[in-house]
């Protein structure tokens, strides 16, 4: 059985209906790839997995392991080992990044009824990790993600999913705003964290990151739907004849969007 | 943001809100010369004392209720209040085993054991309990480096040169309108006096618990920290829950001659009302010092309590190179308002002022930072730096801000800084994904946006008003 199984999924936002009916297994230990046009309702869909109240669901389902997620709140989805690394991560003046990651470890450490780390314990943890995305020790203790450049905000996502352990990874457009050497950073952190126990969701609007993070499975979404599926060659295919291949519109057209992860 | 949430978590009991069952000596309600005359009688006050308290008292038969701050409350009778409440046994302040031990419980009841010994080790507390002074302790211990740390009502009687000399020269009797009423009908309080050069060898804190129904809390609080001297203050406050409000009048007087520091803390949890707006206290306090050459005063305040607070703790920098410092946290839940900022007045060359207020308004809570920066003539060189922020939780709150800058020297720097934000669904949502409760997440992202001001607190007491922010704050967000 797939680690992530979402059937027939439908959401919506008011009245408008964004989701209208994803399917999508995923295995332990692979990474599966979703792509598309703007507005195709990806980044509503990694909302919809974490739990973001913002969203109504009006049919299907998702599970983890068997465990159906939707009537959890996001703090017991992240117990359950669901992750998002947003793609723009929030700033949170004067909170610790350490602080606040410790308090996020000894939450869900609670719900499976573990032992909390104590300081101590938990620094020489982390510091390890960080080494991951060459994270520095100045930058851990400021607030969170206040004043960070794109790719320390990227890399910092990176770094708390190293330290949260989760088995199911959702990364949200994790390439947007880097430039080449933060994203080769960015995705050795991740592909360091690929393990067969771990399942991935690969959100971007381009292929150049499936270049760093090779994907099993690749999905193009259009319109709340998943119109095609395939092996890694469907990403490199879309990069060569652009969205308007499947007969897509995307607002500002794949190649506008290019020249904005180069900036 | 659901209603149910925040109304199932809102009923949440104020902790300090018992009534201890202690039998008192308490004045009839009412207010005139006679009752004056009473109270002075009853704490065997010198005749100049009364003669102050008289004068004051006409003064303020003089004095409107002032209007201008942003609160608004059904006008107090105070012909209805009663201006004194002391426990009926008179306890000698000498040994505790001669308080009455239902004080002793409120006051461990409340986290604040007198037994010194359960004490921390470098925190002396004088306990006043409605009217008076109820213990001091580690007295002997201050003593030895000449340290004078009493109740009012002793510093009466003990030093009455210093008070003589002291009292009303940093708040004249004629201030204001409450300042006034205080003047003439306050019954304790505490008084510190630091020696030349001593620093003071230990955290000095008062405790203030109001207990009998209609009664008004009046004290005073007087520090005089001589040349060179140091001190670090703090004093905590909270009353009973009881349906109708409570006047508390008090007034600081902080002197800082030259040379010394004054830092002065207030942690004040005083009843703040029901989820209603039923009940609670009235807290409208004068607080100023005057900072000398080369002094420093520092007022940090974390305001969580009361129905209406309404305070100002200013500094006149009247020395040259004097420094002024205020930080503050005000947090308004319910129907709780405030009306809190500081005075800066500028008089001596290159003096310093820095201000940092953090507002938070939740529920239906109103929060005004009021201030003024005032630099005269005579002040070359004089710079101020202010800071005002406002978090908002929820869509029913308010926060407001009020800077006033008056500057009559040009080679003066004034910096004002203002933001306001809410605490977004984006920040919720983020603490969320990683596991954290919302709850939790409200208090750390709260926490945050305090730290600046936290950590001006003495370290015991910055633990505890985080937790009492993390209290009064619950059920904020739904």
């Amino acid at each position: 059985m797939a680690l992530l199984s979402v059937r027939n999924l439908h959401a919506r936002v008011g009245d408008k209906d964004i989701l209208k009916g994803i399917d999508l297994e995923v295995g332990a230990g692979e990474v599966h790839a979703i792509m598309g046009p703007n507005g195709s309702g990806k980044s509503t869909l990694a909302s919809v997995l974490a739990g973001r109240d913002a969203y109504e669901v009006t049919k299907g389902e998702v599970l983890l392991d068997g465990k159906s997620l939707l009537e959890l709140a996001p703090e017991a989805r992240a117990a359950e080992g669901v992750f998002l690394a947003f793609q723009y991560p929030v700033e949170i003046p004067g909170v610790g990044n350490l602080h606040f990651l410790r308090t996020a470890l000894n939450a869900q450490r609670r719900v499976k009824g573990l032992e909390e780390l104590d300081a101590m314990d938990f620094l020489q943890m982390a510091k390890e990790k960080s080494k991951l995305v060459q994270l520095d020790a100045a930058f851990m203790n400021r607030s969170v993600n206040e004043g960070f450049s794109g790719g320390e905000k990227k890399r910092n996502e990176i770094f708390q999913m190293a330290v949260l352990e989760p088995r199911l990874a959702i990364l949200d457009e994790t390439d947007s705003g880097l430039d080449i050497d933060a994203l080769r950073t960015v995705a050795g952190g991740v592909n360091g964290l690929r393990s067969p126990q771990r399942a991935m969701v690969v959100i971007t609007h381009y292929q150049r990151l499936l270049d760093y993070i090779v994907p099993d499975k690749v999905h193009v979404m259009a319109s709340g739907r998943i119109i095609r599926s395939g092996g890694r060659e469907l990403a490199l295919e879309l990069e060569e004849k652009g969205y308007g291949w499947l007969g897509l519109q995307d607002g500002k057209g794949a190649a506008t969007k290019g020249g904005e992860a180069r900036r | 943001m659901t209603t149910d949430t925040l109304q199932e978590l809102t009923r949440r009991p104020y902790a300090a809100g018992f009534v201890s069952a202690v039998e008192a000596d308490t004045f009839p309600p009412g207010l005139n010369e006679d009752v004056i005359r009473a109270l002075s009688e009853k704490k065997g006050e010198p005749p100049f004392l009364l003669e102050w308290r008289l004068k004051s008292y006409r003064h303020w038969l003089t004095l409107r209720e002032p209007t201008w701050q942003a609160v608004t409350y059904k006008s107090i009778d105070y012909q209805a209040i009663s201006y004194y409440s002391a426990p009926k046994f008179k306890p000698k302040k000498d040994s505790l085993d001669e308080v009455d031990p239902e004080i002793l419980r409120t006051y461990e009841k409340l986290g604040i054991p007198l037994v010194e010994q359960q004490r921390l080790q470098n925190v002396a507390v004088d306990a006043v309990f409605d009217s008076v002074s109820v213990a001091t302790t580690f007295k002997d211990k201050l003593a030895k480096a000449g340290v004078i740390f009493c109740s009012f009502s002793e510093a009466v009687r003990e030093h009455p040169e210093l008070l003589r000399k002291y009292l009303g020269s940093v708040v004249p009797h004629s201030d204001n309108f409450f300042a006034a009423l205080n003047s003439a009908v306050f019954s304790d309080g505490s008084f510190v006096y630091i020696p030349k050069g001593v620093r003071c060898p230990m955290e000095l804190s008062t405790y203030f618990r109001i207990n009998a129904a209609e009664t008004g809390q009046f004290e005073r609080t007087l520090i005089v920290a001589d040349e060179g001297s140091y001190v670090s203050y703090l004093e905590g406050c909270t009353a009973p829950q009881r349906d109708t409000n409570q006047l508390h009048a008090a007034v600081v007087e902080l002197v800082a001659l030259k040379g010394a520091t004054i830092k002065y803390s207030t942690v004040q949890n005083w009843y703040p009302g029901d989820a209603e707006g039923k009940g609670g206290i009235y807290n409208f306090v004068t607080k100023r010092g005057i900072a000398h050459e080369r002094a420093k005063i520092s007022w940090t305040q974390v305001e969580t309590g009361s129905a209406i607070t309404w305070k100002y703790p200013s500094v006149i920098l009247k020395g040259d190179d004097s420094v002024g410092e205020f930080y503050s946290v005000a947090l308004t839940n319910n129907l709780q308002q405030a009306d809190t900022g500081t005075k800066m007045v500028h008089l001596g060359k290159n003096t310093r002022s820095t201000i940092v207020s953090k507002g938070i308004s939740a529920g239906r809570g109103q929060n005004t930072y009021r201030g003024l920066v005032k630099v005269l003539k005579s002040a070359e060189n004089a710079r101020n730096y202010t800071q005002c922020d406002s978090l908002l939780l929820g869509d029913k709150c308010g926060a407001h801000t009020v800077p006033y800058i008056e500057v009559k020297n040009a080679s003066a720097q004034v910096e004002h800084e203002a933001s306001t934000s809410k605490i977004g669904e984006d920040q919720l949502f983020y603490c969320r994904q990683r596991g954290i409760s919302q709850e939790d997440a409200v208090s750390m992202i709260v926490n945050g946006f305090c730290r600046q001001v936290f950590k001006e607190l003495p370290m015991e007491f910055a633990v505890e008003a985080q937790k009492l922010l993390g209290v009064s704050l619950e059920g904020s967000v739904g």
